[in-house]
């Protein structure tokens, strides 16, 4: 199938900022007064009317257009306050917009927050019908359905107690019971994978993929949650103040995403104006990543498995001793794969005022798969005291040499390994 | 503009601004289970933790039908045309009841349920629907407390009763109108939170429901039809007890015209906010 089961055309969406209205909720008072002022003040000073808006409009969407194809599993990622939020709720008709169109061909289902209708007072049973129906559903799909429910939920013992009663575990693992069989052929889908136990989420994202993938069904999926989107959806759209910025394979949207706020490696990083925490006593002041062996031409390309170096430069303000830094290099999705300090090496680092030092750091043939990583410094004292650090202080490129790029599919995952081949006869 | 070549299907569902779907009846209809579930739900909670539960639905009608009674009856001493006063309050008292409480549900319904309106797509028209369909069931329970005082006072009803169901629906009918102006507002306003209330109050006063509206004088009658219930609480009385005394036909039909036009006009403009509500709630 290769038409569009989602067009989205030139969307926007625009909301009224009221500046005077202080609370949330409008008067009928107040609406009168501003009425009865504005047309007193229009019919006193009928040129300076415009001067009396207090309104203001804010887009928080804007020109979003995309198309999305049947059975494919978009992540929608984005800083709060994006129009992420906004976006889904369009798509799924719980507002309208003020601009743009929208296409669907299949029934919308949404999923914007776990356990939408639940009542309390009802019980488990109840609430599952209650729920099913919400997220629309009709009654021989729920029945058909029903144990299928309860046996992911694993809340069976419960099912006639009401739920005010559940732990919230328990609650939460019903609600996204109901909602993985819904059976649309669009399922949007807001973060409702930040809740529950580690188990239970690899479970919901488990059951999302079989999904979209068995029975061909798409899905949006928004979520700040990197790791989730990255092993969910193939492409993902970077939304930003309202726009599109990037709309590509999630592994670069991620990249981009994470590396956004800090600065691509060139030769050496400069790190005065770093976003940092710690007491400043010592501070980071540049960061340099080359691989050891810097070819002769003096290109910086990195290699899976080839030796990195990385300089940390410090300056320190007054005479300390016993100094531990630390380097952390994590996953575009912020795992931590590799940290290293040197007083794992029963080495201390002794710094003197107003007296710059840098230290050497060599990675010896890691491991690390092409593709991006995030790079963070550490200085601290004594494991617990930090005296400087730099959450991501730069991105790097891994890159794989061309003899090894046979197979070209990406599976998710960092660490590569050598091979050997035994006969045994 | 959305290509739409012919070998393409057509898309089942266009989202733009101001457009309202063609769909919107046929939604409805898909969502009926929605309607029933959320009633259902509503008549499930009404009552729990409490103690006498589901009493509660017999003791309001028949300590407010006492305290008419004994103002009304026993101390004003307004006429009742020969019937038991009791029955002869009671028979006002039913419709209003019915009016009463769907309409301040009603208002209230689209508030209550805010997180619904801002996390799913459904026909909001459902919400304040469903609010009339609870009160319903305690109007059915208020009808078998009828019945018992009919046998107590030994009371046999004119073969008008017949058009009790109509006159219900058309309760029913006023209350949603006047409901979805009122719900569709308080999301705007919230004022009308405590203007229902009032109008609550205000209208068990002005209402024909402890004295008949034979007491109102003739020349002002007609006025006093303006106020959608009157029609109803007379139609009642005058299928109940059957005395032709009640019924005034020029303000029945001025009720019934009224009511009409606030159900067309709530239905309008609920129908015209609705695609926004959730930006307000």
């Amino acid at each position: 199938m290769s038409q569009p089961i989602i067009t989205v055309e030139n969307l926007g969406k625009s909301y009224l900022i009221r500046h005077q209205q202080r609370d949330r909720y409008l008067s009928l008072r107040d609406e009168l007064v501003k009425a009865v002022r504005t047309s007193w003040y229009g019919l006193r000073y009928p040129d300076k009317r415009q001067r009396q808006t207090t309104h203001e409009e804010f887009w928080a969407l804007k020109n979003i257009s995309f198309d999305i194809k049947a059975g494919e599993r978009i992540g929608v990622v984005g800083r709060n306050g994006a129009g992420k939020s906004t976006l889904l709720k369009i798509l799924s008709r719980i507002t309208e917009p003020s601009l743009g169109r929208i296409g669907i061909r299949g029934r919308v289902a949404s999923l914007l927050e776990v356990g939408t209708g639940f009542h309390p007072e009802l019980t488990g049973r109840e609430n599952i019908f209650l729920n099913g129906a919400i997220l629309g559903m009709e009654r021989s799909e729920i029945l058909r359905k029903f144990s299928e429910i309860v046996e992911f939920s694993e809340v069976e013992k419960f099912l006639d107690t009401p739920v005010k009663h559940y732990s919230s575990g328990m609650y939460v693992r019903l609600a996204f019971a109901v909602a993985a069989h819904l059976e649309p052929e669009i399922l949007i889908v807001d973060e409702v994978l930040a809740v529950g136990d580690a188990s239970f989420q690899k479970k919901c994202i488990g059951k999302m993929r079989d999904v979209a993938s068995g029975e061909g069904r798409t899905i949006l999926f928004v979520s700040h949650n990197m790791t989730a989107i990255s092993a969910l959806c193939p492409r993902s759209i970077y939304l930003k103040n309202g726009q599109i910025l990037l709309d590509s394979r999630t592994a670069d949207v991620v990249t981009y995403y994470q590396t956004e706020n800090c600065s691509q490696i060139s030769s050496q990083v400069d790190l005065t104006n770093a976003k940092r925490t710690g007491s400043g006593k010592v501070q980071f002041t540049s960061v340099t990543i080359k691989p050891v062996d810097v070819q002769k031409d003096g290109e910086l390309t990195l290699y899976s498995g080839e030796d990195i170096e990385i300089t940390v430069s410090l300056l320190s303000k007054i005479d300390i001793a016993g100094v531990n830094i630390a380097l952390i290099i994590y996953d575009y999705s912020g795992y931590r794969l590799i940290d290293v300090n040197n007083a794992l090496k029963g080495f201390f680092i002794e710094f003197k005022e107003s007296k710059r030092k840098d230290i050497v750091f060599k990675l010896i043939s890691p491991l690390l798969k092409s593709g991006s990583y995030l790079l963070g410094l550490w200085a601290g004292k004594g494991g617990t005291e930090t005296i400087d650090q730099v959450e991501y202080a730069c991105s790097f490129t891994i890159n794989k040499r061309h003899n090894e790029t046979v197979h070209v599919e990406e599976f998710p995952g960092t660490y590569c390994c050598e091979f050997l081949v035994k006969e045994s006869s | 503009m959305i290509r739409e070549t012919p070998e393409e299907a057509p898309y089942e569902l266009i989202i733009e601004a101001g457009r309202s779907s063609k769909e919107y009846w046929r939604d409805l209809w898909r969502y009926r289970e929605l309607f029933y579930f959320l009633s259902w739900r509503d008549i499930l909670v009404r009552y729990k933790q409490t103690v006498i539960g589901i009493g509660w639905a017999l003791i309001r009608p028949l300590l407010t039908m006492i305290v008419f009674t004994i103002v009304f009856g026993s101390i004003a001493k307004l006429p009742s045309e020969g019937i038991p006063y009791p029955i002869w309050v009671f028979s006002g008292l039913l419709p209003w009841q019915l009016f009463s409480t769907s309409l301040s549900e009603c208002s209230n319904s689209l508030i209550n349920n805010s997180n619904l309106l801002s996390k799913v797509y459904f026909p909001r028209l459902i919400v304040p629907a469903s609010a009339v369909v609870v009160c319903f069931i305690d109007f059915l329970i208020a009808i078998a407390i009828f019945l018992g005082l009919m046998i107590f006072y030994n009371f046999i009803p004119s073969w008008k009763i017949i058009f009790l169901p109509p006159l219900t629906a058309l309760t029913c009918f006023a209350s949603l109108g006047a409901g979805l102006w009122l719900a569709a507002l308080n999301v705007k306003y919230r004022d009308f939170r405590y203007v229902v209330p009032f109008i609550v109050q205000l209208g068990l006063y002005i209402s024909p429901i402890g004295f008949s509206s034979n007491v109102v004088p003739e020349q002002w009658r007609l006025l006093y039809s303006i106020n959608p219930i009157v029609g109803v609480i007379d139609g009642f009385r005058w299928a109940i007890t059957g005395s032709e005394a009640n019924i005034y036909l020029p303000g029945f039909a001025l009720s019934l015209l009224f009511s009409s036009i606030v159900t067309y006009t709530g239905l309008l403009y609920f129908r015209a906010v609705e695609k926004t509500l959730a930006d307000f709630i």
